[in-house]
């Protein structure tokens, strides 16, 4: 094997064919960028939740004056009815990790500072507010346990589940990830495409040292090891390319405009990334090699 | 060196056989034509000695090996033992003398150092020395075949496989050609050329097998191109 021999035939391949050189880069660097993108959306996804679902809470309502569901029929909430829920949650241990009561002048004051830079804080009395049970599960998933104890009940008036918003969010997202993922997959197949016709292009193109390899007596894999290197470099270049456009993403798109603007949430680390792009670049290679190996199968043959 | 077994090549859609149970032998240092008119089957003949194609019918031994028997991965085994030139010389435009020569060693995986040392030898035997750094195009159809036998002979092959070398020289030129063949063969190269240059073979007086709609028609040693021309 002359490594030398070997690395002039692939750049004089490379330049003799640039133009179809740079397609193949483009498409890998666009589609493996799209990839790349749609795993972090995941990544983002999974972050969010282990995030949230740690921070969400059941909410029991309990009856005020104006409450008008058939629970509330009795009237504001009384203080034994009060107690008998409170006491009723600290049995369900330890599914119900905490409990913390929230009155109505509580309930207010935290109403106030999320709204202040709204006029709406002027027209809502503390009265108007429920006061509630806000209960932390220790297993976020079983809230059934909970809403099936405790919604109908006298005195209470709504179980909410902050977690079911969130469902809804992340079903979105979920939503966008799989589009993402399924452009990102039909470019990928524009892409082995791709380099299916340019690895033809390049067959043609070098027919004629092609033949006199083969009548001289070169191996097989000499003959095809200069187009699946070029297939392979082209691909590894675009695949760089993708990973250089993901970083950007994470640094510009993700720290600098998105972290800032919505602190509530957290964001995916360069964990994330360090796992995705690996991946990444395995990924093009590992195409760019197949659509290579099978498109030389069929044009350089012995 | 070279045994054809009751060979019968059919290619795909064609009624009529290329070549139609022929049966001949190629002994070790042989110079031998195969002369016949187009369609006669010689560049078939050639073809299943090189391993380009395989027969329908019938065994085809080259140094040593069957051929049917030989599996892919051997073939280029078997062609770096085997020399071919053709008339169309099929030089690369792009590469210099001696990097044509060259390259049949670097796509063999030969060390630069034994490049460096044979390529200059090679082509002072066939007479192209001083002109190592010239492109095909700058040479005259004979210097350009000169090259083609140079890249042929450079790896000591001991089959060289001519098909019509001489069919694009004038006749002074072929001369040369069938010269430095000749010395080749004198080397201990086994050689088998197809041609359809009358004076030449009449001129060499080696062995002649001469094929016609896919039969041999003539095998004569020390024989000429045709009885009654």
């Amino acid at each position: 094997m002359r490594a030398n021999f070997v690395a002039s035939e692939v750049s004089s391949g490379i330049r003799r064919n640039l133009t179809m050189t740079m397609a193949v880069v483009i498409t890998v660097a666009v589609s493996l960028g799209l990839f790349g993108a749609s795993m972090l959306v995941r990544a983002q996804v999974s972050t969010m939740k282990d995030f949230w679902y740690d921070k969400v809470e059941v909410s029991i309502f309990l009856c005020g004056k104006g409450s008008d569901t058939p629970s509330c029929a009795g009237g504001p909430v009384t203080k034994a009815q009060r107690d008998q829920i409170k006491a009723d949650l600290e049995f369900l241990k330890p599914l119900v990790d905490s409990v913390y009561y929230e009155s109505q002048a509580e309930a207010f004051a935290r109403f106030q500072e999320q709204f202040k830079n709204s006029p709406i804080v002027d027209n809502v009395k503390p009265t108007a507010l429920p006061e509630s049970f806000r209960v932390k599960l220790s297993d976020p998933t079983k809230y059934d346990v909970v809403a099936s104890a405790f919604s109908g009940r006298p005195g209470i008036e709504q179980v909410n589940d902050q977690r079911k918003i969130l469902d809804k969010f992340f079903r979105l997202l979920g939503g966008l990830q799989l589009i993402a993922l399924l452009i990102a997959l039909s470019m990928l197949v524009v892409t082995v495409l791709l380099i299916v016709n340019t690895m033809r292009v390049a067959a043609f193109s070098r027919r004629r040292e092609t033949s006199i390899m083969r009548l001289v007596g070169a191996s097989n894999f000499y003959i095809q090891l200069p187009f699946l290197l070029e297939a392979a470099v082209a691909a590894g270049i675009g695949a760089i390319l993708a990973v250089v456009g993901l970083v950007f993403v994470k640094i510009i798109v993700i720290d600098q405009v998105l972290a800032p603007s919505f602190q509530f949430t957290a964001f995916v680390g360069w964990d994330a990334v360090l796992a995705i792009a690996p991946l990444m670049i395995l990924v093009g290679v590992g195409l760019a090699a197949i659509a290579a190996f099978f498109t030389l199968r069929k044009y350089l043959r012995v | 060196m070279i045994l054809f077994d009751g060979v019968t090549k059919l290619y795909a859609n064609q009624e009529r056989p290329a070549l139609d149970e022929v049966s001949l032998e190629i002994e070790k240092g042989e110079f031998v034509f195969l002369v016949g008119p187009s369609g006669s089957g010689k560049s078939t003949f050639l073809r299943l000695v090189l391993r380009e194609e395989r027969p329908t019918k019938g065994q085809v031994w080259v140094a040593g090996k069957e051929l049917n028997r030989l599996s892919n991965w051997k073939i280029p085994a078997l062609r770096r033992q085997i020399g071919t030139v053709f008339q169309d010389f099929r030089l690369l435009p792009n590469k210099t003398v001696a990097e044509n020569v060259a390259f049949a060693l670097e796509v063999i995986g030969k060390p630069a150092s034994h490049i460096r040392k044979v390529v200059p030898e090679v082509l002072e035997v066939v007479g192209l020395e001083g002109k190592e750094e010239r492109r095909p195009d700058e040479l005259s159809g004979g210097e350009q075949q000169r090259v083609a036998i140079a890249r042929a002979f450079v790896n000591r092959p001991i089959l060289l496989i001519a098909d019509e070398p001489t069919g694009n020289l004038d006749p002074g030129t072929s001369v040369g050609i069938m010269k430095l063949l000749d010395r080749i063969n004198q080397l201990g190269t086994t050689v088998v050329m197809s041609t359809h240059d009358q004076a030449i073979v009449d001129q060499m007086r080696r062995r002649v097998i001469e094929l016609e709609g896919g039969h041999v028609v003539r095998d004569q040693s020390r024989g000429v191109y045709g009885y009654a021309r």
